[in-house]
C-alpha cells in the first residue's frame, strides 16, 4: 500500500489524496491491462478477412459510420481505458505508416497478449516474456524477408499491382467491383508515381466523392476536381486551353493591418475616395487579365462589383477554393500561387487544356473539372455511391489500396496472403525456439501461438472449423515445404494462395509484426497503474 | 477478473444476433411507417414540427416524411439516407427504395434465423440484384425515335407519378402541364428555369403553366405598369447609401453644415448612379438589393420600372430567360448585355399582384401557378410536381421506359425465381428471398388499395408466366390490368435506381455486427 510509517508509527502520506485514486499494482495490475487489450482486439476480430463483417457506429452527434478499416473504428470508439488507448494508437501508427493493415496488427497484439497472460501465471517474470517476444519477433521479421518474392512490374504491366489492391479491396464493402478500383487505384498511384526515386506522394491523389450514382462510375480523373462553380452565373461553363491565375488575394479593396483611419470631412475627399475604390476594382481585373489569364482561382470571395467586372470581361472566376485543393491546382497546372495582384507576371500562370462544369442529379449540385493540365502529376479520384456512408466507406478503402500501391512502389517484395506467411513464419519461430536455453524459450514458444491466431480468425470469419483447417494447412506447409499455403476464405477449392493470387506487402506485414511487439512489449512492462478516480 | 470498463461512460455497444437484430429491427420499423403511403391508394401522414409554431406538414412523399423524423437507430439513419439521396438524383421514387430496403432485410432476418451466414445472403443478394437489373434491361422500351410517341411516354409516366399523390384529381391536367414544362427544357436536367409559384385561393384546377416569368414582386409606385418592347437591366448592387468600401474609412466633420455637404455629396453619387443605370437605354431596372425611396422617385421621374429585392434565384433565372447580364457596374452602358421582352405587365393572382414577363428570349424558362385551397395542401402539390417535373427531366435524358403498376418487379421476380432454380448451393435461399422482396411491392400497393392481396399476386404470378404479358396490378378496378392498355408506365432509371440503391442498403445493414454507440455529446443546458 502506499501508505507508510514512519519510525515512530506515524502514517505519512507517498501520494497525494490517495484515498480518491485508485490503484492497481503488480500481477493484477497487468492482467488488467491485458484484458483491457484483449477485449479491443476481440472487437476488430470479426472485421479480419473477406468474410469480415463491418461495425456500426454512432458517434456523439449521431452521425453514423459502417466501416471494416480496424483504424476507422477504433478511432471512433471514444475508448476510455488507457490501455485500450494504446491500442487504437497502435492500428493509428500502422495507418500513417503503412495504411493498410490496421486490423490484423491490433489482432496480432491481443493475441500475444492473451499468450502472455498464460506465461505471467505460470511465474514468467514480465520482463522475461518481453524479451522472448523480441527474440520472436525478430525471427518472424527475418523468416518473412525469406519467403518473399520480388515481383516485377512496370507501367506497362500493372496486373500484379492491381491483384495486390484487389487482395486488400476484398474485405471491404466495396467488393463488387474491386476490379475497377484496384485498377483505378494502381493507375492513380502510377501517374503521380517517381518511378526513379521510388516514392509516391499520396497528398497529389484527391478523393472526391459525391453521393448519386452507382459505385460502378467511379472514375479516376487526369486532373483536379473542385467542388465549385463559377462565382457569376453567368460566366462560360468551358473554358478550352485555359490560363490559370491563382490567387491568394480576395478582389476587395486592401484592408491593411495596421489601424487605420481615413477621415473624410469635405466633399471632394468623399468623391476622390469613391473614384479610388472604383479603380482598385478596375485594375484587379485588368492585372489578371493583362497577363493573359484566362480563369481566375482565388481563395476569397469576391466583391459584387469585382463579380461583375470579370464577367463584363469575360474573364471566368472560382472562389473560396480551400488552400489544399489550390495547392493541388497549383501542381497539376504548374502555376505559381500568387499572393498579390502586383506579382502577377504570365509565367506564373497555370494551364489547362479544358475546364468544365458539371452538374449532377435533380439538385443543384456542380463540380468543376480542370482537366489536360500542364503537368498530370495531381490526379483525382471521383467516387459515386448509393448513400453517404458508402461513399465514405469507399474512400477509406480506396486510401488503403492506394497505401498498398505505393509501399509496392517502394519495395517490390510481396508475401502471400490468406495467413499464410503467418503460418510459415509460427513455424519457423516455433522451430527455433527450441534453440534457446532460458526462459525465454516459453515466451517464443508462445508468439508462435499468437502468430495462429490470425489465419484462426480468417477461418472463423469464413465460417470454417478453425482449428481443423489451421491445422490441416500447417501440415500441408511443413509437408510440401511450401510457405504459400493459406486458408482458402473464398471457397476457391486450393490453398496455395500464389494459384488465388493473394498478396500483401512485405514491409506491411513485417510492420505488423514488429509494431505488435513493441506495443505488447510495453504493455508487459507496466507494474502499477494509478488514475484519479471519479469524484 | 471483471473486464473494466473499455468505453466511455453512457456509450454502448451491442454485438453479433443483438446487433443485427437491432438493425433489422430499426430499418424494418422506418420501412413499415413508409409502406402505407406507397401506392395510388397510399395514405398520407401529418407531421408537426417540434419548432416553434408546430407547423404542420401532410404528405406522402416518403423523402419529406423521412426528413422530418428524429431517428436514434443508426440503422434506421442508412435508410433515411437512401431516401435522401434518391430525392436527390431521380426525385421519385423515395418511399420505394425504403420499402424494398427493408423487405430484404425482413427476409434476410428470416434467413439469419435459419442460420444462414449474412455474408452467404448478400452473396444471393448481389447476384439477384444484378439478375433483375438485366430483366429490367430487357423489357425496357425506348419511345426516343417516335417523337409523339415519347410525348405519350412522358405523361403515362407523369400521371403514373402523380396518381399517388393529392394531384391525382386532376393527374392529367397536371401531367400535361409537367409535361410541357419539361418539354420546353429541351433535354437539360436544370430544374430552376422551372418555377413554381404558389398561391392560396382558388382551387387546384386553376393553376396554369405560363410561358413568360412571373416575378413575385411589386412595381414601384408612379411607374409604368405596362412595358411593351422591354429592355431589362438586371442588377445585384447596392441602391441604398451605397457605402464605402474601403476599410476604415469614416465620415468625421465639425459642423452641421458640413453634414449637409456630405449628404448632398452622397446623393449626388447616388444621383450619378442612377443616371447610369437610365444611361443604358433600359425602360426595365431590377434589382436584387433594395431600392431606397430616394432612387426609386428618379427611376419613377424617367419613367423606368424598378423592381427591388427580387430574391437570388429569381435574379439568376429573369438573367437567364431575358438573355441579359447580371451587372454591378454601370461605367460602359454600350457592352453590358440587357435583355429583352416584349411586355411586362402587373398581373392579378387572386389578390396578389405579380409582376409578368411575356415574350421572353429564351424559352426555355416558363412558370408554374400552383393555386389550391390551403397552405398545406399547396406544399404538397409542389412536392408532388417536383416530383413529377424530376422524373419527366431524367427521362428526356434517358429515355427508356417500363410499365407500372407491379410489373417490373414481378418481371424482375420472375428471372430471379428462375435464377435461384439454376444456383446451386445456400445462396439460391438468398435469391428466392430477394424475389419475395419484390413481390412484396405490389402485395403493398393491393393492400393499401384494399384488395385482396394474395389472390391478385397470385393471379399475377400466373399470368406472368406466360411469355409476354403487361399485366398488373390495376387498383381502381381492383383486378389484374394489362399495363399498357391503362397507361401506367414508369421511368426504367428510377426503377433502376431504387433497385440498386435498395440492395446496397440492404447489403451494408447486413454487414454489421457490432454496434458501438458513442456517448452523446453533453449539451449545455440552455434553460
Amino acid at each position: 500500500m502506499a501508505l507508510a510509517f514512519d519510525e515512530y508509527g506515524r502514517p505519512f502520506i507517498i501520494l497525494k489524496e490517495q484515498e480518491q485514486k485508485s490503484r492497481l499494482r503488480g500481477l493484477d495490475a497487468q492482467k488488467a491491462n491485458i484484458s483491457a487489450g484483449r477485449a479491443v482486439a476481440r472487437i476488430l476480430r470479426t472485421s479480419l478477412g473477406p468474410k469480415g463483417m463491418d461495425k456500426m457506429l454512432q458517434s456523439p452527434d449521431g452521425d453514423v459510420v459502417i466501416t471494416n478499416d480496424g483504424a476507422t473504428i477504433l478511432e471512433q470508439m471514444d475508448v476510455d481505458n488507457q490501455i485500450a488507448k494504446l491500442m487504437v494508437e497502435l492500428s493509428r501508427s500502422q495507418d500513417y505508416e503503412i495504411g493498410d493493415g490496421t486490423t490484423g496488427v491490433v489482432v496480432m497484439a491481443g493475441a500475444l497478449l492473451e499468450q502472455a497472460e498464460k506465461l505471467l501465471e505460470r511465474g514468467i517474470h514480465p520482463i522475461r516474456v518481453a524479451e522472448g517476444y523480441e527474440v520472436a519477433s525478430r525471427i518472424a521479421v527475418d523468416h518473412l524477408e525469406r519467403i518473399a518474392r520480388k515481383f516485377d512490374f512496370s507501367e506497362a504491366n500493372i496486373e500484379p499491382l492491381v491483384q495486390t489492391c484487389m487482395t486488400t479491396l476484398s474485405s471491404k464493402i466495396v467488393n463488387r467491383c474491386k476490379r475497377a478500383l484496384a485498377e483505378i487505384a494502381v493507375k492513380a498511384v502510377l501517374a503521380v508515381a517517381d518511378l526513379e526515386r521510388k516514392d509516391v506522394n499520396l497528398d497529389l491523389i484527391k478523393v472526391e466523392g459525391k453521393v448519386g450514382g452507382k459505385l460502378e462510375d467511379t472514375e479516376l480523373i487526369y486532373g483536379i476536381v473542385v467542388d465549385k462553380d463559377m462565382s457569376h452565373p453567368q460566366m462560360p461553363k468551358r473554358i478550352e486551353d485555359a490560363k490559370i491565375a491563382i490567387l491568394t488575394c480576395p478582389f476587395e479593396p486592401p484592408k491593411p493591418k495596421t489601424k487605420h483611419k481615413v477621415d473624410i470631412d469635405t466633399v471632394e475627399k468623399f468623391q476622390t475616395l469613391r473614384e479610388q475604390e472604383q479603380k482598385y476594382f478596375d485594375d484587379m481585373v485588368q492585372q489578371c487579365k493583362d497577363v493573359g489569364a484566362t480563369l481566375v482561382i482565388c481563395q476569397w470571395g469576391f466583391d459584387d462589383e469585382a463579380n461583375h467586372l470579370l464577367m463584363h470581361r469575360n474573364l471566368p472566376a472560382v472562389r473560396w477554393v480551400g488552400g489544399v485543393e489550390l495547392e493541388l491546382i497549383a501542381i497539376a497546372t504548374g502555376g505559381r500561387i500568387v499572393p498579390r495582384f502586383q506579382e502577377l507576371t504570365p509565367e506564373k500562370l497555370g494551364r489547362a487544356g479544358l475546364v468544365r462544369e458539371k452538374s449532377f442529379g435533380t439538385t443543384k449540385d456542380r463540380m468543376l473539372y480542370i482537366e489536360q493540365c500542364a503537368n498530370s502529376k495531381a490526379v483525382t479520384i471521383f467516387i459515386r455511391g448509393g448513400n453517404k456512408m458508402m461513399i465514405e466507406e469507399t474512400k477509406r478503402s480506396l486510401h488503403d489500396a492506394l497505401c498498398v500501391a505505393r509501399n509496392l512502389i517502394r519495395n517490390n517484395s510481396i508475401v502471400y496472403g490468406g495467413g499464410s506467411a503467418e503460418i510459415s513464419c509460427s513455424i519457423a519461430v516455433e522451430a527455433a525456439a527450441d534453440r534457446y536455453p532460458g526462459v525465454e524459450q516459453y515466451a517464443i514458444r508462445s508468439f508462435a501461438d499468437a502468430l495462429d491466431s490470425i489465419p484462426l480468425a480468417l477461418a472463423e470469419n469464413s465460417g470454417l472449423q478453425p482449428i481443423d483447417t489451421l491445422a490441416a494447412v500447417k501440415s500441408q506447409q511443413v509437408k510440401e515445404n511450401n510457405p504459400y499455403c493459406g486458408i482458402d476464405c473464398n471457397d476457391v477449392g486450393t490453398t496455395d494462395m500464389q494459384e488465388q493470387n493473394v498478396f500483401e506487402t512485405l514491409i506491411g506485414k513485417q510492420q505488423q509484426i514488429l509494431l505488435a511487439t513493441q506495443v505488447v512489449k510495453m504493455i508487459l512492462k507496466i507494474d502499477d497503474v494509478i488514475a484519479p478516480s471519479e469524484y | 477478473m471483471a473486464v473494466e470498463r473499455l468505453l466511455k461512460d453512457e456509450a454502448t455497444e451491442e454485438k453479433g444476433d443483438r446487433a443485427r437484430m437491432a438493425s433489422f429491427i430499426g430499418a424494418m420499423a422506418i420501412a413499415d411507417l413508409v409502406k402505407t403511403t406507397l401506392g395510388p391508394k397510399g395514405m398520407d401522414k401529418i407531421l408537426q414540427s417540434t419548432g416553434r409554431g408546430h407547423n404542420v406538414t401532410v404528405t406522402n412523399d416518403g423523402a419529406t416524411i423521412l426528413k422530418s423524423l428524429h431517428i436514434d437507430n443508426p440503422a434506421a439513419k442508412v435508410l433515411v439516407d437512401i431516401s435522401k439521396v434518391q430525392d436527390d438524383e431521380v426525385g421519385d421514387g423515395t418511399t420505394s427504395v425504403v420499402v424494398l430496403a427493408g423487405e430484404l432485410l425482413r427476409e434476410a432476418e428470416k434467413l439469419t434465423m435459419a442460420k444462414i451466414h449474412p455474408m452467404t445472403i448478400i452473396a444471393g443478394y448481389r447476384m439477384a440484384a444484378e439478375c433483375s437489373r438485366n430483366a429490367l434491361l430487357q423489357k425496357a422500351m425506348d419511345n426516343k425515335q417516335d417523337p409523339e410517341k415519347f410525348k405519350s411516354d412522358l405523361m403515362k409516366i407523369a400521371m403514373t407519378t402523380l396518381s399517388s399523390k393529392i394531384l391525382s384529381q386532376d393527374k392529367e391536367y397536371f401531367a400535361q402541364l409537367a409535361v410541357d414544362a419539361v418539354m420546353r427544357l429541351k433535354g437539360s436536367t436544370n430544374l430552376e428555369a422551372i418555377q413554381i409559384i404558389k398561391k392560396a385561393g382558388g382551387s387546384l384546377k386553376d393553376s396554369f403553366l405560363d410561358e413568360g416569368f412571373i416575378l413575385d414582386k411589386k412595381i414601384g409606385i408612379g411607374q409604368p405598369k405596362r412595358i411593351e418592347n422591354a429592355k431589362i437591366l438586371v442588377a445585384n448592387t447596392a441602391m441604398d447609401t451605397d457605402k464605402v468600401k474601403i476599410y476604415g474609412a469614416r465620415v468625421r466633420v465639425d459642423s452641421m453644415a458640413r453634414v449637409a455637404q456630405i449628404e448632398g455629396a452622397e446623393k449626388e453619387k447616388m444621383k450619378e448612379k442612377v443616371q447610369k443605370i437610365i444611361g443604358h437605354g433600359i425602360n426595365c431596372f431590377v434589382n436584387r438589393q433594395l431600392i431606397y425611396n430616394y432612387p426609386e422617385e428618379l427611376f419613377a421621374d424617367a419613367g423606368i420600372l424598378a423592381i427591388e429585392h427580387a430574391d437570388f434565384d429569381g435574379i439568376e433565372r429573369l438573367a437567364l430567360v431575358t438573355g441579359g447580364e447580371i451587372a454591378s457596374t454601370f461605367d460602359n452602358p454600350e457592352s453590358v448585355k440587357l435583355g429583352h421582352c416584349k411586355l411586362i405587365e402587373e398581373i392579378m393572382i387572386g389578390e396578389d399582384k405579380l409582376i409578368h414577363f411575356s415574350g421572353v428570349e429564351m424559352g426555355q424558362a416558363c412558370t408554374i401557378v400552383l393555386r389550391g385551397a390551403s397552405s398545406h395542401m399547396l406544399d404538397e402539390a409542389e412536392r408532388s410536381l417536383h416530383d413529377a417535373l424530376c422524373v419527366l427531366s431524367q427521362t428526356v435524358n434517358d429515355s427508356r421506359v417500363l410499365l407500372g403498376g407491379g410489373w417490373p418487379e414481378m418481371v424482375m421476380a420472375k428471372e430471379v425465381d428462375e435464377l435461384a432454380r439454376r444456383t446451386p448451393g445456400k445462396r439460391s435461399h438468398a435469391i428466392e428471398a430477394f424475389s419475395r422482396a419484390l413481390q412484396s411491392i405490389p402485395t403493398i400497393i393491393a393492400d393499401n388499395a384494399g384488395l385482396d392481396s394474395a389472390e391478385l399476386i397470385s393471379q399475377l404470378r400466373a399470368e406472368h408466366h406466360k411469355e409476354t404479358t403487361n399485366s398488373g396490378i390495376d387498383v381502381i378496378s381492383g383486378g389484374v390490368g394489362d399495363m399498357e392498355k391503362l397507361g401506367i408506365s414508369e421511368s426504367f432509371k428510377v426503377k433502376q435506381a431504387v433497385l440498386l440503391s435498395a440492395t446496397e442498403a440492404a447489403e451494408m445493414i447486413l454487414r454489421v455486427d457490432e454496434i458501438i454507440t458513442c456517448a452523446p455529446r453533453k449539451r449545455e443546458d440552455r434553460m
